[in-house]
């Protein structure tokens, strides 16, 4: 069981070295998008304080929706995907590994980059630690989530913008707690139960997605 | 034996195919014939479970189809490389994930019989069409699984390297495996009981 999520890890990871540009592109969008506010704002640190986790946490959900509509279609057109269906391991494990793969490239570079980022917004070192926290915490989940989306939208014409209607909105409780974790360290209260509540959001996802995803590749493969 | 009980195939609003029965049992290559369009590719994804037949059964040693995972090797119309990988890599991945176990040296040998010797290393994006097709092929070398269902496997392939193919489908028939495939050309596979189905 462990082998078969390794293996796909491992064929991902590879690829997406050979392809690095899609890794680069998403990490810059995402650092592009976020310093423009502080430009546009100007240097008002106490403004810039309050608005840092929710742009912060945009930034980050658009730019893991950038490499979604590519998780499965690669896969999906070069006919690997059927292999992988037809593979006697069940499919639910094969997705487990791409979403896992998936956050590997590009969840976990936007959580090293953002405590950089958050040091534009004049963010204290507590708010920092847990901003990075949340985003490390919080990512899984939205690879999870987006990969139902990538594998309900696969082979339809226009699935990019499909992807982000049906993909955003479930988006939204990791964005509450993910933001509200930082919120709630700049104004004291301590973001533990935020950021509970957001590893739960994790844990639920990256289990129970990647059967959904797989019951949905079953369909587009018909 | 794979069993095909009373198949009907229907896509969109025309029904491709009804009533289609056959058997195949150890050392049978079934030839699927027919025009484009009457249902050859529908039949092979009916076969390995991707499509479920509208009515009709389909049986593997007398059981349901989902006994057959593991005991299938599919080739479709699409390689299934990658084009980043090389053929090497190719080989090795599709096999692990396959859930098989196949040795660089045995990759090596079977890339060296489609003639891609001296070729392991170099990104599959750079191979021409008919080179890439070898490297799917090549899947087949190694391959003990008894259940061979092939779409098109002679396309975009050189007389010699058709010549090749049949040799490997006709080992795989004399080890008692089964076959099925579909191609228009007039193909001689040496041994193994030969029998045509024509659609439409």
């Amino acid at each position: 069981m462990l082998g078969i999520i390794m293996a796909v890890i491992g064929r991902d990871l590879k690829l997406a070295m050979r392809r690095q540009a899609d890794i680069v592109s998403a990490l810059f969008f995402f650092i592009i998008v976020v310093s423009l506010f502080p430009l546009g704002i100007g240097p008002e640190p106490d403004l810039l304080r309050k608005l840092a986790p929710g742009v912060l946490w945009v930034a980050a959900l658009l730019a893991t929706m950038l490499s979604l509509p590519r998780l499965f279609a690669d896969d999906h057109r070069d006919g690997t995907l059927e292999q992988l269906a037809l593979a006697p391991h069940p499919l639910g494990l094969v997705v487990t590994g791409k979403v896992i793969a998936h956050w590997l490239v590009s969840g976990l570079p936007l959580a090293l980059i953002a405590p950089v980022l958050g040091v534009q917004f004049d963010l204290s070192a507590d708010a920092l630690v847990v901003l990075t926290a949340a985003i490390l915490i919080g990512t899984p989940a939205l690879s999870g989530i987006g990969a139902i989306g990538a594998a309900l939208t696969l082979g339809l014409r226009g699935g990019g913008v499909l992807l982000s209607l049906l993909v955003l909105p479930l988006y939204i409780p990791v964005l509450i707690f993910g933001a509200g974790a930082v919120d709630a360290t700049v104004t004291g209260l301590g973001g533990e139960g935020h950021l509970s509540l957001l590893a739960a959001l994790t844990l639920a996802s990256v289990g129970f997605a990647p059967w959904a995803s797989a019951a949905a590749l079953k369909i587009a493969l018909e | 034996m794979l069993e095909a009980d009373n198949l009907e195939c229907v896509r969109g609003e025309r029904r491709l195919f009804a009533g289609l029965t056959f058997r195949l049992g150890a050392g049978e290559l079934l030839h699927l014939q027919g025009r484009n369009g009457s249902g050859k590719t529908s039949l092979l994804r009916m076969l390995i479970g991707l499509l479920p037949p509208e009515s009709g059964e389909i049986r593997w040693q007398g059981e349901g189809i989902r006994t057959l995972a593991g005991e299938l090797c599919y080739l479709g119309h699409l390689n299934a490389i990658k084009e980043e990988l090389t053929p090497l890599e190719n080989l090795l991945a599709a096999a692990r994930l396959a859930g098989e176990e196949l040795s660089e040296d045995d990759a090596l040998d079977a890339l060296e019989q489609v003639g891609l010797a001296g070729r392991e290393d170099l990104a599959c994006k750079y191979l021409s069409q008919g080179q890439k097709r070898r490297v799917a092929l090549a899947r087949l070398v190694n391959e003990k699984r008894p259940l061979w269902i092939l779409d098109e496997p002679f396309v975009a392939l050189d007389t010699l390297a058709v010549d090749w193919l049949a040799g490997i489908i006709s080992a795989h028939l004399q080890r008692g495996g089964l076959a099925v495939m579909t191609t228009h050309q007039a193909v001689n596979i040496p041994a193994g009981t030969v029998r045509e189905l024509r659609l439409g």
